[in-house]
């Protein structure tokens, strides 16, 4: 199948925390879909599905987006880093700790979610303001926390 | 949520995306999706196929001529605007891309895309009309440059027909710009907006009190001249959950002169 030609169905090879996958997929199909179903990585959660509530965020060839609002099509060729690709085993990062030692979760819907974007913005900036973090965050919606303690951990994490 | 069968192609020139556009009444470009995919999710539009015009590196980058002209390929990405040094010619640009939504939709939305949806709660209409920005259209007859007052045509409606790609958008000089904007939280689709423009004449234009933003040119900065200047366009803006119509001609009185004062203290 040509690129430039359409097509409902094309064969895609994406590389997901490390490892290589090649599948046939639906064009129809989304990005966070394709993690869950096809490649059975669940960590990656679907909130809204409408775009707002941040929690199926992955860092796609080192940006952050919401792969509910990405074709799994769209991923060809393309290096994925989803939430089971941060910790090394059982080493969890220093965010990820962080986010425990700060109470930062309590039923941890929206953290995988929380974890992909404030890793995005520590590698950018490992030195975030306040105002930064909070900004970085913007994009994560939580129905828990109150943001507070998610906030604590990320600034703990970047000192 | 599961989108209805749809084509779908990755184009590898503009040539070719236009060919394909061509070929299918039913297809429809897919810029950074950010709009379109939720748009397709919940059945508002379905298009046949989608021509997918990321990776098209001719419609990337931003330009600084030599007269201060910035000129934006129109898949160019609001963070690439708002990284862009070439975009701090004119501040306010990047400036009100950091207002809209959030790092991941900043990431992937795009300038072309915002514009093309012309939905009148997004940014850069306004923005764009106050700027005096042209919009260089490509279609099967070459290209044409189509000036704001006539790229807006109505509610997710512009210039651009069937067929043919918005391809680069060209903003004059200048820095003595506003913006004001009451948004459904913080960075979030805007209730009313006001951009002005104050490089020459005094331009302010209006989002959501009209289909298309509304270009006033009141004869001077002046707050009472500002809002004199919008209360006498008696526009009727719709009433909704988030405001009454009442209230948004209050607001955009209000919105029109913060914006036009903070262009005035800019200009140089």
């Amino acid at each position: 199948m040509e690129a430039g030609t359409v097509s409902s169905e094309r064969t895609i090879s994406v590389t997901v925390n490390g490892t290589t996958y090649e599948r046939e997929v639906q064009a129809r199909k989304l990005l966070i879909h394709f993690l869950r179903d096809d490649l059975d990585l669940t960590g990656s959660h679907i909130g809204c599905d409408t775009g707002n509530c941040g929690a199926c965020s992955v860092i796609v060839d080192g940006t952050l987006v919401k792969s509910c609002m990405m074709l799994a099509v769209q991923a060809d060729g393309a290096t994925i880093e989803t939430v089971e690709g941060l910790a090394d085993g059982d080493e969890l990062t220093k965010l990820q700790q962080a986010f425990s030692a700060n109470h930062a979760l309590q039923c941890g819907y929206c953290t995988p979610g929380m974890l992909m974007s404030a890793t995005a913005l520590l590698r950018a900036n490992p030195s975030p303001s306040d105002e930064e973090i909070k900004r970085a965050l913007q994009g994560n919606i939580c129905r828990c926390t109150g943001y507070w303690n998610i906030f604590e951990a990320v600034k703990a994490a970047a000192e | 949520m599961l989108l209805r069968e749809v084509g779908y192609a990755r184009p590898g020139s503009l040539a070719e995306a236009l060919e394909l556009l061509r070929a299918d009444d039913g297809a429809r470009a897919l810029a950074g999706g950010q709009t379109l995919i939720n748009v397709m999710k919940a059945r508002a539009g379905s298009p046949d196929a989608l021509i997918d015009l990321n990776g098209l590196e001719e419609l990337k980058g931003i330009e600084l001529g030599s007269d201060g002209t910035l000129e934006l390929g129109a898949m160019t990405t609001y963070t690439e605007i708002i990284e862009s040094s070439e975009a701090r010619a004119r501040p306010i640009l990047g400036e009100v891309c950091a207002q809209i939504a959030d790092v991941q939709v900043r990431n992937r939305g795009t300038i072309g895309g915002n514009v093309c949806t012309s939905d009148p709660t997004n940014h850069l209409p306004p923005l764009l009309a106050a700027l005096g920005a042209t919009f260089v259209i490509q279609g099967a007859d070459g290209e044409r440059a189509v000036p704001a007052d006539e790229f807006f045509l109505g509610v997710y409606l512009t210039a651009v027909g069937l067929g043919e790609l918005l391809t680069k958008i060209r903003i004059p000089a200048g820095r003595g710009d506003g913006f004001a904007a009451v948004t459904l939280g913080v960075d979030g689709t805007c209730i009313v907006s006001a951009a002005a423009s104050a490089n020459g004449d005094l331009r302010v234009a209006l989002g959501c009190v009209d289909a298309v933003p509304v270009v006033v040119t009141p004869a001077s900065g002046d707050e009472d001249v500002v809002r004199a200047a919008v209360r006498e366009r008696s526009f009727e803006p719709p009433s909704d959950v988030h405001a009454s119509a009442e209230y948004r001609r209050h607001l955009a009185e209000v919105l029109a002169a913060r914006a036009a004062k903070q262009a005035f203290e800019r200009r140089s």
